[in-house]
């Protein structure tokens, strides 16, 4: 195994790891406003529950560009490539757009939601629109999962 | 690390849901009289509808206790909400000097839930032990009962008392981290300088007293209070003019009714902001705050009832809802 093997894999581990965080943060905060509304309102479950669910797509995001990382390098086939030092950083450089953005988008995207259930709380056929702010941030974490799987992708290994 | 109110404030904007709108105020103060009004108010689930013939102050009572009682439910540090209990807290001082001094522990004086009891109160005073309540509150309780106890002057042990609540106040808004609770304790402890030096300049009262009763605040300078006020009730709306509580000079000269209703509005406008906010414990304050002017509004309308009141008169009364 080269350098450039473990900065490859360092690439993908934080991928996984910043994204995790910012979904979990997200999902987290969301999953306490959506059970302040559910204490007093149980038929709201279904509504809040789609809200607290938009900010889980980061630490998906993380995990899809790590998966396409580890294939790119072989690691999941159990032959890893004699990476170069220069490829394994153009690996980790990838995975960082996908890292970075999971991580600030997922906690913003919570803090939207937890917004969101508010809007749901005292105007529930308002469902539709309240989705929508929450789901703009959606938009940031969408261009950097194609940026980070678009090089990924295009690095010659 | 800043603390988490996201599952309080949600359950509080579904509770926010049954705060009562005007049209609600409206149809509460269309029923025909006050019986009618509290069947009105069971209802809409407000006190406790099993009981027959409740009272309007039961009634009352049990939704003031409820809304603390889901607060606490929600917030287990209730330091944040000291600001709106330190009134409650002092009321009970009062009550338990006049009752050690006077030896006359009249029944229901002294309101539940404070920290110390009023009963707690009564037994430190009559022990002497003014160390044992809370250390705002020692020096004055002690000056407090000293003068009612060698004057039985109620109304300079009240000063006393309400100054050092006042006082109170406006220190527990400062140390606050959230701006509505300081903005709420600075509007609080203005408005009682305003009222103070509006009643000194009817009764004539001298600039001592009005010191002895004042607090100074940043928004009212209690010195212009003070000199505009020996010189009447026009001059002390006159500098009001120059403040942000310009509004009371509109409203001053139609009655008691208005200034006050103008006073709660007041109130209701630093809070309505926190119908937007999801994160911060203002949010969970406001709630409170309007439960509590939509129990005063409710208050006024079963009074108007019960003394058959026109509907006109009753309307002029109505406080601003929160929602």
């Amino acid at each position: 195994m080269t350098m450039g093997t473990v900065y490859a894999l360092f690439g993908a581990a934080i991928a996984v790891i910043l994204s995790g965080m910012g979904s979990a943060f997200g999902v987290g905060v969301a999953g306490q406003a959506a059970s302040g509304v559910v204490t007093e309102d149980p038929s709201k479950f279904a509504k809040v529950l789609i809200l607290q669910l938009l900010p889980g797509t980061q630490g998906i995001y993380g995990l899809l560009v790590a998966f396409i990382a580890l294939s790119k390098v072989g690691l999941l086939s159990g032959q890893p490539a004699e990476l170069s030092v220069a490829t394994g950083l153009m690996v980790l450089a990838s995975c960082l757009p996908i890292a970075v953005v999971g991580l600030v988008s997922g906690r913003h995207q919570g803090k939207t939601a937890v917004s969101a259930i508010g809007i749901v709380a005292k105007k529930p056929d308002q469902f539709g629109k309240a989705m929508l702010f929450p789901a703009m941030v959606e938009t940031y974490a969408i261009l950097a999962l194609l940026v980070s799987i678009l090089a990924v992708n295009n690095i010659p290994v | 690390m800043a603390k988490n109110y996201v599952y309080a404030i949600a359950r509080v904007r579904s509770l926010e849901l049954n705060l009562f709108t005007k049209t609600v105020l409206e149809q509460l103060i269309a029923e025909k009289d006050y019986e009618s009004a509290i069947g009105f108010l069971h209802d809409h689930g407000w006190g406790n509808p099993e009981e027959s013939n409740e009272s309007a102050d039961k009634l009352l009572t049990v939704e003031e206790e409820k809304t603390w009682a889901d607060i606490r439910e929600m917030v287990p540090d209730m330091s944040a909400f000291e600001v709106l209990l330190i009134p409650d807290l002092y009321h009970n001082l009062k009550a338990a000097i006049k009752t050690v001094v006077s030896g006359d522990a009249g029944a229901n004086v002294f309101i539940k839930d404070t920290n110390p009891s009023g009963e707690k109160m009564v037994e430190l005073i009559k022990a002497g032990d003014f160390s044992q309540l809370p250390k705002d509150m020692q020096e004055c309780a002690s000056e407090a009962f000293e003068s009612f106890s060698h004057t039985m002057d109620g109304q300079i042990c009240d000063i006393i008392i309400d100054k050092a609540a006042l006082s109170a106040i406006l220190a527990a808004g400062e140390d606050a981290e959230d701006g509505l609770l300081k903005e709420y304790a600075e509007r609080y402890v203005a408005i009682a300088d305003i009222r103070i030096a509006l009643r000194a300049s009817l009764t004539h009262k001298s600039t001592d007293f009005m010191k002895r009763a004042m607090v100074p605040t940043k928004t009212v300078s209690i010195e212009r209070l003070m000199q505009t006020a020996l010189q009447g009730v026009e001059e002390i709306l006159r500098y009001l003019g120059e403040t942000e509580y310009a509004g009371i000079a509109d409203v001053y000269d139609k009655g008691q009714a208005a200034f006050e209703c103008w006073c709660d509005n007041l109130i209701m406008e630093t809070i309505k902001p926190q119908k937007y906010n999801s994160f911060t414990i203002g949010a969970l304050v406001a709630y409170v705050l309007a439960r509590l002017n939509e129990i005063k509004t409710v208050r006024i309308i079963l009074s108007g009832k019960l003394n058959q009141l026109p509907e006109s008169d009753i309307r002029e009364r109505l406080r601003e809802m929160y929602v």
